[in-house]
């Protein structure tokens, strides 16, 4: 694997008054992989995910993307840098002013320099590709199920091609066939646009189909951050419990199965 | 990969032995010149191949499918070999989900027929909305008489805690907006009066105003617009977040729960504000007749003695019939709210401007009947 680091997280502290999240944390994210990302509830999953794509200022140490610190970039390059990535919200966060295809449409417009009917053919493709069935383009997200909602805003966040896709907990609400052709898309972009993605996760089966390496949040920092068989070797109880778990055991298998 | 020959433009060669190379970046950067040349190509019957392609991404992608139609892509694709594997799959993946259904298309009206189905619907929907509106105080009253009788049932935490809020909280800005409401007022009647001399029926023209209409019209427009608006967005934001479906499946009643405390804060609220804005206005009034008139405030309050007191309990029964019109108002339109954040901002300026019309067509029914009533 090409070991070019896109995102380097370097002593990275976060605390809520007293409440301390993370301290000292460590990670590197290479181009090209799917890293995914577990830890128990409160333990900064989405506080990471946040500090790294710049919005949250983190207490302490710093986030390079691309080698540059967004926070401490002008709005020029910040904005630059910001169009490769893509970030799918926990609960979506769809404009709900805007339709589905309007949503998906807007990057295209507004950075891509497409005319409106442009982007909106080439949103019309990409809700295709995310699996969203075709009368959905014309609905206002106040109207989609939950599933469509993740379908939706994962169109959104793959509007620009961007280099890196921030996924937070993209599977969770969806049906498992719902979620196994997640996974399948995801790893076929993974492939075909090079797409780095940096994925916190529940979903046992995802970490296993679709992940290169996991990252283990616990203790306030990575504990560890390697392939998903020397994660689930690791000797912590936490992880044992996560990964050899009855739950953690059938999702292993199953994979092992194909 | 993306990095890779960054500004090179997407194009097509003709080979010697007749197959057509497809070359260069197909990307979401390029997509204008691709636009463009695909649209003065026409699709060659000849061989063509993709492995040559440099950069290729899903907005390429989708232009080449629409170029070549997604039959003639699959056929490419069943048959080119040298395609790198992630391309196949890329376009693969793209032929399947292109072929789905294609969306409805919307049908044609004409303008007139359209003109005349909004007019239908704005009609149904105001007629439904005041049908709505009466069921809502049915609802509101039959829990009130039905928590009425028993005493355990009153929620008096919450009900002190709305009074706070729309009562103490609204105190400053209600006393300042009557007290210059008095004072132009006082100005007003000081000018036209003082051309016929009758300067000193200022007082009168400044307590009959306060006293009757001002006092209370104003409080309850202030509260129609601090405290409608907030009532709205409070439940509208429950609803958004399904906080009152989780009520009523815990067998709670959200009419009880959330409605009676609001509605009677609003009761017990609104005449204290009148009177606080009668006050004002007065004091405004007192000021102005002082500075500029030069009556004294020991004969103002004579002039005002001699007011009587029917006057003031003309304006003050007004009171709980606008709390009560404020606070439906602001509850139901919270209520009609559906899922997103846009409606709970479109419901919110609905109950204020609902509060406000109800507020002061109200109001001149009233002043008709006590003008027929000689009051």
């Amino acid at each position: 694997m090409n070991r070019d680091t896109i995102i380097e997280v370097r002593d990275l502290c976060n605390r809520f008054g007293r409440n301390v999240v993370h301290e000292h944390l460590d990670l590197d994210l290479y181009r090209g992989e799917i890293m995914g990302v577990v830890g128990g509830s409160g333990t900064g999953k989405s506080v990471l995910l946040r500090s790294i794509v710049g919005l949250k200022r983190p207490s302490a140490g710093e986030v390079k993307f691309f080698g540059q610190n967004l926070l401490t970039l002008d709005a020029g390059a910040r904005a630059r840098l910001e169009q490769r990535m893509g970030v799918l919200f926990q609960g979506g966060a769809l404009f709900s002013s805007l339709t589905v295809r309007e949503n998906v449409a807007l990057p295209l417009i507004e950075h891509a320099g497409l005319s409106r009917k442009d982007a909106e053919e080439l949103a019309e493709v990409k809700l295709a590709l995310s699996g969203l069935a075709s009368h959905a383009g014309d609905l206002y997200p106040a109207s989609l199920s939950g599933g469509m909602v993740k379908r939706a805003a994962l169109a959104r966040a793959l509007a620009l091609d961007p280099d890196v896709v921030f996924l937070d907990e993209p599977t969770a609400g969806l049906d498992p066939i719902g979620a196994a052709a997640f996974d399948q898309l995801l790893l076929t972009l993974q492939k075909a646009l090079g797409l780095t993605v940096f994925m916190v996760t529940h979903d046992l089966d995802s970490l296993w189909t679709a992940c290169d390496r996991i990252a283990v949040l616990s203790q306030k920092r990575v504990l560890v951050a390697d392939t998903p068989e020397r994660v689930a070797a690791y000797d912590d109880e936490w992880i044992q419990n996560y990964f050899n778990g009855p739950r953690g055991r059938a999702a292993y298998s199953a994979v092992q199965g194909n | 990969m993306p990095s890779t020959a960054q500004e090179s433009p997407p194009q097509i060669t003709r080979e010697q032995d007749g197959r057509v190379l497809l070359q260069g970046n197909w990307t979401l950067p390029q997509h204008a010149a691709l636009k463009a040349m695909l649209a003065r190509t026409e699709v060659p019957a000849a061989d063509i191949r993709l492995h040559t392609i440099s950069a290729l991404d899903t907005a390429g992608a989708a232009q080449l499918a629409n170029w070549l139609g997604i039959e003639r892509l699959e056929q490419m694709l069943a048959q080119e070999t040298e395609l790198q594997p992630e391309r196949r799959a890329l376009l693969q993946t793209l032929t399947r989900a292109l072929k789905r259904e294609p969306p409805p298309k919307a049908e044609r009206i004409s303008p007139i027929r359209q003109a005349l189905t909004l007019l239908g619907q704005q009609t149904e929907q105001l007629g439904r909305h005041f049908w709505q509106l009466s069921g809502f105080i049915g609802l509101v009253l039959q829990s009130l008489f039905g928590i009425l009788l028993r005493p355990s049932r009153w929620r008096i935490t919450a009900l002190v805690n709305q009074i706070h809020q729309t009562g103490l909280d609204a105190v400053p800005i209600v006393a300042l907006l009557t007290f210059l409401v008095g004072a132009v007022v006082a100005f007003l009647g000081a000018t036209v009066l003082g051309e016929f001399g009758a300067e000193i029926y200022t007082v009168n023209l400044v307590a009959y105003a306060f006293l009757r209409e001002f006092g209370v019209i104003l409080a309850a427009i202030l509260l129609a617009g601090r405290t409608a608006s907030a009532f709205t967005a409070q439940i509208g934001s429950m609803k958004a977040n399904e906080e009152l479906d989780a009520l009523r499946t815990l067998g709670l009643n959200p009419i009880e729960l959330l409605v009676i405390p609001r509605v009677l804060a609003l009761l017990i609220t609104l005449p204290l504000l009148t009177f606080v804005a009668v006050m004002s206005g007065l004091i405004g009034g007192a000021l102005v007749s002082l500075v500029s008139l030069d009556i004294p405030i020991s004969q103002y309050l004579g002039i005002l003695a001699d007011v009587p007191i029917k006057h003031y309990v003309v304006g003050l029964v007004k009171a709980p019939i606008f709390a009560f019109v404020v606070a439906v108002i602001g509850c139901m339109e919270g209520f009609k709210v559906s899922g997103s954040a846009e409606s709970v901002g479109r419901h919110t300026t609905s109950s204020v401007v609902q509060s406000i019309f109800m507020v002061i067509l109200l109001d001149a029914v009233a002043a008709l009947f006590f003008m027929e009533m000689g009051w």
